[in-house]
């Protein structure tokens, strides 16, 4: 038995056969549309690795039923820059240095996205921390990816909006 | 925006990551993204049980799963050329290839379903439903014999120390003795092992991450009987190793062995949970200190002892007590390690192995002295500054740890805390603790060699086979390169993670840096000397006669070191010889003179306030300030990445990272993200890393000591000693978990 589903992915409608129920969101991209920038950390839903925004929301593809989804928009790393034009997170990342090996990237990136369209942290750092602690980095580049995420959300939705937060780092 | 000031050479400026693009955009290809056409799936399914054989499979089920292409097991698993269990090197560790049907740890690989797709091998896998023959375990520290091994780490002496123990201690007017144990740890990169090979007759083409693309080609090409540069080992990017990929480990090469079964290129992937057995481990360790003081103190005896586990099957020792032989000063030393042999699998080097779990020992033996003593953990640590290393009496090539306790404690603000614990609460009435550790690890090096090629175009490239798992050599490396042949970076073309290129040794050790960048510097020099060669004999060069010593490169064109505006860029020399490049290969090793000579070591010092709920027992740490002194920096802001990642696994070491081994069956309970705790992001604190200026003449040409494993020293022990100042209880069961403080 075969499933067609449709998706847009990075902005492209995708018409899509499957032979097969089991296969994850995370699969499809890696091992059948070779988009390959979601990596596979765990494969249950522990590091964040494999993070994709799924309607604009940042979910765990791992965790997620290719099947299930007909229909959705689904924005991978591969999909963020326009063009040449890197989205804000993206040079962020860069500029503060909020990677090492890279392997965690493009979740910790897709993952910041998400936290800032959620708009639930404003430039609180302690908010940011808890909001990307879905997001496992084994190399410890924590510090580089706070600062990314803070400098990123200025830039997108301009200056903080939560009345008596402190925008800095606490510097206790 | 970080302040991104340029002084006009490469060395030295704080440049953002060149690999940068590529992992923000996902083009970075790690060894998994590979699908070369005609690709198969391979799962591994792993044994249940610790110690005993596998008696069935149901080998007919899995084949008749639709979509699967071959069950690999012991019965038509590829013979390999020699015997996995050999040991031919000392780095040769044993391995588990299916070559039998034996079980010696859990997790142990013990068959491998191909399949056309992911899901069919993932199913095959779970229909092999194996049946075990199993024997009764042993995983506990201590409970095997208990043995003195040949050698610990990487072939270091089991003991070493200098003067009488005993008369130190009776010389002593205050003594401790107190007993610590760490915890088994797992590296669990975040990148899994994996390989995608293709094999073409004898000739193989594999995609798998490794830390050292010499070591692995060599031990493959040994295993599968054929020559070395048969092998082409491919790894632009590695998603971390910290030692578990440092040697190939089984699942990689089960991977190879899958592809050559079938005849068809293949992929396997390891799952997470099968990453806790045959990639490696840190083991655990039960560290004994004794300590004898005078009443000053001043040390008269530091005796550390060390018992660890290694496996049933194979030999690796955690090297805990060798900072006691180069820390402190102390008029008697004895180090002295014993293991015992456990149904697990091999441990193995593990980010700063041994100087992680001795170092927390140590730090916070020290403060359990200088409590009965009375002292400032600062000044106990200064009361024993070693001015030469201990026990071997070299003199230091170079050593800033002062100036790191110094300019930490000022950053910190040290001098305000009180002696007593518990003296201090914030505003919501959590105690706050403070502690200080220090840090340090060796300034070593490996062999390495590069080729440095200068283009008529204007352009430069290095070439060599090192590794880039996040340390920033691709960057780094460029930056060497670009000084040394006197090109702005960005007309530097860096070629590394590819087994063709010219051996790069091993990204480990902290010794990357220091032994690939050495290579790289001698390489670009010989190019330039080739170059100057061309134009100080030709009589159509400004530069005609003006002999190698006496010419500068700079910014593409070579200068008389007398008379600067006499010059000639290098495609003017090149193009007048006739020729389209020079190149140059250089070597990368450190000069035993030196290193018989002078004790190489990088310091530092880390300061860390943690806050404890005073009911609840729950430990954050709040803020780390750690000062580092590791001669050259190539690149401030990724050095101070490095010592950040450092600090972080040492936050890890103190406070999360728990392997539990069920006593009965010998599995790891708790193997799996969810359950086997790293730091997530709120669990960091507030970091800073001060990079303390060090000149090193002797280690190696350029200066460069590592800075990849030092963090973690100092930090697990000053937060050790802050929960100590918090609370008032001293917990010597590392990781310090909330139910051991309330305990």
């Amino acid at each position: 038995m075969s499933f067609s589903i449709t998706l847009t992915v990075n902005g492209a409608a995708r018409s899509i056969v499957l032979e097969d129920a089991r296969v994850t969101l995370l699969d499809l991209l890696r091992e059948r549309l070779d988009l390959t920038g979601a990596k596979k950390g765990c494969d249950r839903g522990q590091c964040g690795a494999c993070t994709v925004l799924i309607d604009g929301v940042r979910v765990n593809a791992c965790l997620a039923l290719a099947v299930s989804h007909d229909g959705a928009s689904i924005t991978t790393i591969e999909g963020l820059a326009e063009g040449d034009a890197l989205h804000p997170v993206q040079a962020a990342f860069l500029e503060y240095d909020g990677f090492q090996c890279g392997f965690c990237t493009p979740g910790q990136i897709l993952s910041a996205v998400g936290l800032i369209q959620e708009g639930q942290t404003g430039g609180d750092p302690e908010r940011v921390r808890e909001g990307m602690s879905g997001n496992l980095c084994r190399c410890g580049a924590y510090a580089g990816i706070t600062q990314a995420v803070l400098a990123a959300h200025t830039a997108i939705t301009g200056p903080d909006v939560l009345p008596g937060r402190q925008l800095a780092e606490d510097a206790a | 925006m970080p302040e991104r000031q340029r002084h006009g050479a490469s060395i030295g400026q704080p440049l953002t990551r060149r690999d940068g693009h590529a992992k923000i955009t996902g083009a970075a290809r790690y060894s998994a993204d590979f699908r070369p056409e005609g690709l198969a799936h391979a799962v591994m399914a792993v044994s249940a049980v610790a110690r005993g054989r596998v008696t069935h499979l149901d080998v007919a089920a899995a084949e008749a799963h639709p979509g699967v292409i071959a069950v690999m097991t012991p019965e038509n698993a590829p013979k390999l050329a020699k015997s996995p269990d050999l040991k031919d090197n000392p780095f040769a560790f044993r391995l588990d290839l299916l070559q039998n049907d034996g079980v010696r740890y859990a997790n142990q690989p013990i068959a491998v379903v191909v399949a056309e797709t992911l899901e069919a091998a993932t199913e095959g896998a779970a229909l092999l439903a194996p049946r075990y023959e199993s024997e009764a375990v042993s995983v506990a520290l201590g409970a095997g014999e208990v043995f003195s091994p040949e050698t610990i780490g990487a072939g270091s002496a089991t003991d070493e120390g200098s003067g009488d123990i005993a008369a130190g201690m009776a010389a002593a007017e205050t003594r401790i003795e107190a007993t610590y144990d760490t915890a088994a740890q797992y590296h669990n990169a975040l990148e899994p092992h994996s390989s995608v090979a293709e094999w073409d007759g004898d000739r193989l083409t594999l995609h798998t991450p490794t830390q050292a693309l010499w070591i692995a080609k060599g031990r493959l090409a040994g295993l599968f009987g054929i020559p070395p540069e048969n092998i082409h080992v491919v790894c632009h990017y590695l998603g971390g190793g910290f030692g578990s990929k440092g040697f190939v480990t089984a699942p990689q090469i089960l991977g190879i062995m899958a592809a050559k079964l079938i005849g068809r290129p293949v992929k396997l992937v390891t799952r997470r949970e099968q990453m806790f057995g045959p990639v490696g481990h840190r083991a655990a360790t039960r560290q004994t200190l004794k300590l004898g003081a005078t009443r000053d103190g001043t040390l008269t005896a530091l005796d550390h002892h060390t018992l660890t586990l290694t496996s049933q099957h194979d030999d690796f020792v955690e090297p805990s007590g060798i900072l006691s032989r180069h820390l402190y000063a102390a008029g008697a030393i004895a180090t002295t390690h014993a293991v015992s042999r456990a149904d697990i699998g091999t441990p193995i080097f593990m980010r700063a192995p041994g100087e992680a779990s001795g170092s927390v020992a140590v730090e916070s033996a020290l403060d359990e002295l200088a409590l009965e003593l009375d002292l400032d953990p600062l000044e106990i640590r200064l009361r024993n500054y070693a001015e030469v290393e201990p026990i071997s009496h070299r003199p230091f090539s170079s050593k800033a740890l002062r100036e790191c306790y110094a300019q930490g404690a000022e950053r910190f603000g040290w001098a305000s805390r009180p002696r007593q614990p518990r003296q201090m609460r914030d505003a919501d009435g959590l105690l706050v603790g403070w502690g200080l550790g220090t840090a340090t690890y060796p300034a070593g090096m490996m062999q390495g060699e590069a080729r440095a090629t200068l283009r008529a175009d204007g352009t430069g490239l290095i070439e060599t086979a090192a590794q880039d798992m996040g340390q920033g050599a691709w960057t780094v490396l460029a930056q060497i390169g670009a000084d040394g042949l006197g090109l702005p970076i960005d007309r530097i073309e860096l070629r590394i993670g590819d087994s063709n290129l010219p051996n790069g040794g091993l990204a480990g050790g902290s010794t990357g840096t220091a032994t690939s960048g050495t290579a790289v510097d001698n390489a670009a020099k010989g190019a330039i000397a080739a170059l100057a060669e061309l134009a100080v004999n030709d009589r159509a060069s400004p530069l005609y006669g003006a002999g190698n010593a006496g010419v500068t490169a700079a910014d593409g064109r070579l200068a008389r070191r007398d008379d600067p505006a006499r010059s000639e860029s290098f495609g003017e020399i090149l193009a007048r010889a006739g020729r389209t490049s020079v190149e140059a290969k250089g070597q990368g090793q450190g000069d035993p003179a030196a290193q018989k000579t002078y004790a190489m070591h990088a310091h530092g010092a880390v300061y860390a306030e943690v806050k404890v709920d005073p009911d609840l027992g729950q430990i954050r740490v709040t803020r780390l300030v750690g000062a580092f002194a590791a001669g050259r920096i190539i690149n401030p802001h990724l050095v101070r990445s490095q010592y950040y990642g450092g600090m972080i696994w040492g936050v890890s070491l103190a406070l999360h990272e728990h392997a539990v081994l069920d006593p009965r069956s010998g599995r790891v309970m708790n193997g799996n993200l969810a359950e086997y705790h790293i730091p997530v992001n709120a669990d960091v604190p507030s970091m800073e890393a001060i990079l303390v200026e060090e000149h090193d003449p002797h280690v190696n040409p350029l200066g460069i000591k590592g800075v990849g494993e030092i963090g973690i020293t100092g930090t697990a022990g000053a937060i050790a000693n802050a929960v100590w100042h918090a609370t008032g209880v001293r917990v010597r069961d590392i990781p310090i978990t909330l139910d051991r403080l309330l305990g």
